[in-house]
């Protein structure tokens, strides 16, 4: 019992990374239908950003979890101006050529990633953590580790937070509308393209934030981690019905859980396995839900 | 060549699009039917006949060129230009954007190596083995990720080669390796493949690897299969609405694929002495893309050179960075042009917004105006 609220625990917290990750991913493909391989280049940059703000850019003698909450906001501030500059410099001169889209975020993060090596080398890079993240506790006879909870708790306001955006808001409801038809909503006269740069740089900005989380989550900053998460951010997204956001907070809880149990009930290894195995049977069973988001 | 299985339904004539990028050889006069093959006959046999050069091509090769290190440096990048050709199959030829073909080529590449150590099969046996079960991988593979289009069909694949990535880290009954990966056991390989001395007949393996792949696919695409693909790649709702089995037409594409993947997995395995986990990465097929629309998409001779040329340029762009042209320049910047990646990734995105034909396409359209 102890253990299956273990992993449930860790499972969801898992989840809520695969949900930062793929959260802003869902969006940007249901608005504009650009698979955007560079998410891991965002990642990546929030990660860096976050290490190098808490171990160059503040003082060692503030206290780590201050130092964490400003590496944050910085993560989170590059993350978006990455995405804004993506979506402007790059992805905007080849509007609705997916593919050319597609082809321009693979040679943005292949060329991101090794610069990234260039810079800082190939070896992860040591985060620190605070105190508190690192410690367990006792809950109904189960020793949980903390940072789960740190990370179950920004998922959540992110979700909050995004669904608040999309029905309460002006911008939310052209986003709504643009997903649901892209065509209807210019022939009315709005303005779907600078809808596109907003879209763009609050996923880059969650993307910034899931790379400095998960890097807490590892421990190590390196180049190859954004596209390691990137790749499940791709899973929970077809999952979860590509474009809804709801699905994908379902698909990245799901697919978290049965991670971590099979690989604890199972071998190690096999949660993995199990992960892409789920992704076939839904194929199977319906792929109706996929085709239906299919721009 | 595989147009029986597709007559039955497809009783309309091959449609435009495909007659504009392909003409059919009949068209031809029987006396200029020749024409079209001799440049790559002269490139063939030119290739063929390197081994017995015994030049220094300095600033191209390190070495001179029928030496052992240019024999297998050249030699891999044939096997690429093979395995590229092989993906734009279904890439190029077919417009479906696959981000799993390193699963086919990983699986012929390993299926050979640990049919040899682990099963003690011989050799024919093992490339068999190895290629039959590569082609009923990608049946089942195909089957289930063409019941979505587009993007997903793209996510799938990627998932379904990442799941074999994961397998062959994990080591299971230790016969992968895991990171290490393997290496061909001695005794099974003739001695003629084995060895510093015989890199030349490694050399003409390879080379005869990526002339099966050019023929073949040269042939299918000639064929009414191939007109079939174009006509999905160009419009596929047009095309079922012209009757043609789309679902089927694009299966044979990624078994075609994953065939001639498999194989080029496995003579990369003959030529480099066993498999490594790179191969299986997503990475692995991520450079298979870029090769192909380097070189050009959709077109033969493009992705053999896209194939070939990127992977001489990832091989040596390593040296040319030591070089003083790069001392000159501040630390970081310098860092960062040391990776082969960073230099390929940028020149893959300029090329992606100013050639979207690829340097075939731009060869072919120079060649045109130097004519006018």
């Amino acid at each position: 019992m102890t253990d299956l609220l273990l992993l449930v625990v860790t499972g969801v917290g898992l989840g809520a990374l695969y949900f930062l990750a793929a959260s802003g991913l869902s969006l940007i493909y249901g608005l504009m239908g650009v698979l955007n391989f560079a998410h891991g280049a965002f990642m990546m940059a929030g990660s860096y950003a976050g290490w190098w703000t808490m171990t160059s850019l503040l003082p060692a003698s503030m206290p780590v979890a201050a130092r964490l909450g400003i590496a944050v906001v910085v993560a989170i501030v590059v993350g978006a101006v990455v995405g804004l500059l993506v979506e402007v410099v790059l992805i905007r001169p080849l509007y609705r050529r997916h593919i050319q889209q597609v082809l321009v975020t693979v040679g943005l993060a292949l060329a991101s990633v090794a610069a990234a090596q260039g810079i800082w080398g190939a070896d992860p890079k040591p985060l620190p953590k605070p105190e508190w993240m690192s410690q367990t506790t006792q809950l109904l006879g189960a020793r949980l580790p903390n940072d789960r909870f740190v990370f179950i708790l920004v998922a959540l306001a992110l979700y909050l937070g995004l669904l608040a955006l999309l029905h309460l808001t002006q911008l939310g409801l052209v986003i709504r509308a643009g997903v649901e038809n892209r065509t209807m909503v210019e022939a009315l006269g709005i303005n779907v393209r600078r809808t596109f740069t907003i879209v763009f740089s609050i996923g880059g900005a969650a993307a910034g934030l899931a790379g400095l989380l998960y890097s807490q989550y590892s421990g190590t900053v390196s180049p190859a981690q954004g596209g390691s998460l990137l790749i499940y951010a791709f899973i929970v997204v077809v999952i979860g019905g590509m474009g809804s956001l709801t699905g994908t907070a379902v698909a990245a809880v799901t697919v978290g859980l049965v991670q971590q149990l099979a690989n604890y009930y199972a071998a190690s290894g096999v949660g993995d396995l199990s992960v892409v195995l789920l992704l076939a049977l839904v194929l199977l069973l319906r792929p109706s839900a996929m085709k239906g988001a299919m721009a | 060549m595989r147009s029986p299985t597709l007559s039955t339904s497809e009783a309309t004539e091959p449609p435009r699009p495909s007659a504009a990028v392909t003409p059919p050889v009949g068209q031809r006069g029987p006396a200029k039917a020749w024409l079209p093959v001799l440049p790559a006959v002269l490139v063939v046999a030119i290739l063929a006949y390197l081994p017995y050069v015994p030049v220094e091509v300095p600033g191209l090769l390190p070495w001179r060129v029928n030496g052992p290190g240019s024999m297998q440096l050249v030699a891999t990048c044939l096997v690429m230009a093979g395995i590229a050709l092989s993906y734009d199959v279904i890439f190029g030829r077919t417009g479906l954007l696959s981000f799993g073909h390193a699963l086919f080529v990983a699986a012929g590449s390993y299926l050979l190596t640990i049919s040899l150590a682990s099963w003690s099969l011989p050799l024919w046996a093992a490339i068999v083995v190895a290629l039959a079960f590569t082609t009923v991988l990608a049946l089942l593979v195909g089957a289930i990720a063409l019941r979505v289009g587009g993007i997903a069909f793209a996510m799938v694949t990627l998932a379904f080669a990442q799941a074999a990535s994961i397998i062959v880290l994990r080591n299971p009954g230790d016969v992968t390796g895991g990171e290490e990966g393997t290496s061909l056991p001695r005794a099974a390989i003739p001695d003629l493949l084995v060895g510093v001395a015989n890199a030349p007949y490694r050399y003409w393996l390879a080379l005869a690897f990526a002339v099966v792949a050019a023929v073949t696919v040269t042939m299918l695409v000639r064929s009414r299969a191939g007109h079939a693909m174009a006509a999905v790649r160009e419009n596929e709702a047009r095309a079922a609405v012209l009757g043609f089995p789309v679902y089927r037409v694009k299966l044979l594409a990624i078994v075609v694929g994953a065939f001639l993947g498999g194989l080029g997995g496995v003579v990369h395995a003959l030529v480099l002495g066993g498999s490594s986990p790179h191969i299986t990465t997503t990475e692995f097929t991520l450079s298979l893309l870029v090769m192909v629309v380097l070189g050009g998409a959709g077109r033969t001779w493009g992705a053999l050179l896209g194939g070939f040329l990127y992977h001489y340029a990832d091989a040596r762009l390593v040296e040319v960075s030591g070089s003083s042209l790069f001392q000159a320049l501040p630390e970081v910047a310098g860092q960062v042009l040391a990776q082969p990646l960073f230099i390929l990734g940028v020149f893959f995105m300029v090329v992606v917004y100013f050639a979207p034909t690829g340097l075939a396409g731009l060869g072919a359209r120079l060649f045109r105006k130097g004519r006018l």
